[in-house]
């Protein structure tokens, strides 16, 4: 039980700094933030790599491999698609 | 490479995540910050890569190609019209991710010596397969509707909210035996099953015009699960990636509550749409008078303020660019030239600032509308484009369905231009006065056609 209660500290601060930030986002970009937070909701990806990587060839390994082509898809397309919009907002 | 040295390389992706979204505050600053974010993710995948638990690689590699083709593909041939749909299943494809890590870590075997699973992370493997496969079904039901593929209307039945309720206290039920001694494995699917089942059962009472709200909680939600996975393997990266979106996606939810003023209780268990529409139909018939495109010309000539306002009907009769050339032109002749911006215009937070952006609007004649609020006194002209609800002047007088939205202050301009193609009412299904006042020009049919006519007849006057 020890070993998190540091991580429930971490999410709290990660909570009150993600409203912090995030309140600074003007009405103009909230839909590319949307897009952003969709790329950034991808770093499952991390996890999912640890799952996929395992030696053993079972169910924990292509489990792992669904996540990662999920988070992927999430991680290239959300950057790609804010960078679209981002694009469009600063060429005058 | 060791852990000490792997862990590093996670906080020095945190403080680029978080520099990154700082950066996001301003339009000149968000590509970088973007830019910034996507290195940060490039840190935390290589890190991960480098991990010593990470052995066998074929499968890590087909995920990223079947993943990174799709996203790309996704990414690139998305009209920013369909936005919203998009984003709906990026929300559910991040919470499947996160469930299913959750579960693959539950599925893995213990080596010896490791600790096996305890009360906590069978919690935290709980939960986050459950808000990982309500955001999927979720968010896969909010895409349907938005894409059109279901009918977007709200699907309400008796016992509605009750059966949701006890299917909601199943699942949290559930956790008692995955919880308590020997985890079983039963538990945890039946809980996923019962999920999924929960995230469509309810976003199916939801109207198509509430999505943006459903589309911003189910963003926090897939921040959640990432969060929630987190706390399962143990990683203070994804609970800090986790939270950011988490907070992003309630603070766009109590926005868009906020401009509809409503609350989020009643958004998601109101059922908006099915309500009757009283007041449509008020029996008596008012007359309009009908204006010309000359009329209408010679009007937004002699203006030296002119605020256009874009409502969804002109997106998705893809009149942006044509509306920005009517704005160039009366620019051109020494008028100002705005555009008035509501929060709820688009069918996403900021997705009409986007769609203007596309035709290449400057941000800056982009106005929030408490900023333009003051400033219709002084307007000449507004051109009303297919907006309908978000000035309707009912909003401010009590005993309507729509008392209390904030709207744009429209009616204290001189003159208002209205562009619809019939008297009809929008999604409140309410009337609107505005039409019948005096200082109203109607301007019957499509809207593109009508500033086609428009921006013709400019051209040809000098």
């Amino acid at each position: 039980m020890e070993l998190y209660l540091p991580l429930l500290f971490t999410f709290t601060l990660a909570v009150f700094l993600g409203f912090e930030v995030i309140s600074k986002v003007p009405t103009t970009l909230h839909t590319p933030l949307m897009s952003g937070a969709n790329a950034i909701s991808g770093i499952t990806v991390v996890g999912a790599i640890l799952c996929a990587g395992q030696p053993d060839n079972n169910l924990a390994k292509w489990l792992g491999m669904f996540a990662v082509m999920f988070a992927t898809v999430n991680v290239v397309g959300g950057f790609l698609v804010t960078d679209r919009m981002f694009k469009m907002f600063k060429r005058k | 490479m060791s852990d000490a040295l792997i862990q590093i390389a996670y906080l020095a992706s945190v403080c680029c995540f978080i520099v990154g979204l700082k950066k996001l505050s301003g339009p000149k600053t968000a590509r970088t910050g973007n830019a910034l974010a996507s290195l940060a993710m490039l840190i935390a995948i290589v890190a991960a890569l480098l991990d010593h638990q990470v052995v066998s690689f074929p499968m890590i590699i087909a995920g990223f190609i079947l993943g990174g083709v799709a996203g790309a593909i996704f990414a690139l041939k998305v009209e920013m019209t369909a936005m919203p749909q998009m984003v709906a299943l990026f929300n559910g494809f991040g919470g499947i991710a996160s469930a299913i890590v959750a579960l693959s870590d539950f599925a893995t075997p213990r080596p010896e010596g490791v600790e096996g699973i305890v009360f906590a992370s069978a919690l935290a493997i709980g939960i986050s397969v459950v808000i990982g496969a309500v955001t999927l079904t979720g968010s896969l039901v909010a895409f349907g509707k938005l894409q059109g593929l279901v009918n977007s209307a709200p699907i309400t039945y008796s016992f509605q909210k009750l059966g949701n309720a006890l299917l909601f206290l199943a699942i949290v039920a559930l956790f008692i035996p995955f919880c308590g001694e020997g985890h079983p494995g039963w538990a945890i699917v039946v809980m996923m099953l019962l999920s999924l089942g929960l995230g469509i059962l309810l976003v199916i009472p939801i109207g198509g015009a509430d999505m943006p709200v459903v589309i911003s909680l189910l963003n926090s939600y897939s921040g959640l699960a990432a969060c929630a996975t987190g706390f399962v393997l143990n990683n203070q990266l994804l609970i800090i990636a986790g939270s950011m979106v988490g907070a992003a996606g309630i603070i766009l939810t109590v926005l868009m509550c906020d401009a509809m003023n409503r609350s989020l209780t009643n958004v998601i268990f109101g059922a908006f749409g099915a309500a009757d529409s009283t007041g449509a139909a008020s029996g008596e018939q008012r007359s309009v008078t009908k204006y010309s495109v000359e009329d209408a010309m010679m009007t937004l000539e002699n203006a030296s303020q002119v605020v256009i306002v874009p409502g969804y009907g002109l997106a998705v009769a893809r009149a942006q660019h044509i509306t920005h050339e009517l704005g160039q032109m009366l620019e051109k002749r020494g008028i100002t030239v705005k555009y008035a911006i509501h929060p709820v215009a688009g069918r996403m937070p900021g997705h009409m600032n986007v769609l203007l952006a596309e035709a290449d609007v400057p941000y800056e004649q982009l106005i929030e509308m408490d900023t333009i609020n003051p400033e219709f006194e002084y307007t000449d002209v507004v051109l009303v484009l297919g907006a309908n609800d978000v000035i309707n002047p009912a909003a401010r007088t009590e005993g309507s369905p729509i008392s209390g939205m904030p709207i744009l202050d429209v009616d204290r301009a001189r003159t208002v231009m209205i562009c619809k193609r019939s008297l009809s009412p929008g999604f409140a299904g309410i009337d609107n006065e505005l039409f019948y006042d005096e200082k109203t020009m109607m301007l019957f049919g499509d809207a593109k056609k009508t500033i086609t006519d428009l921006v013709e007849t400019l051209r040809n006057g000098s």
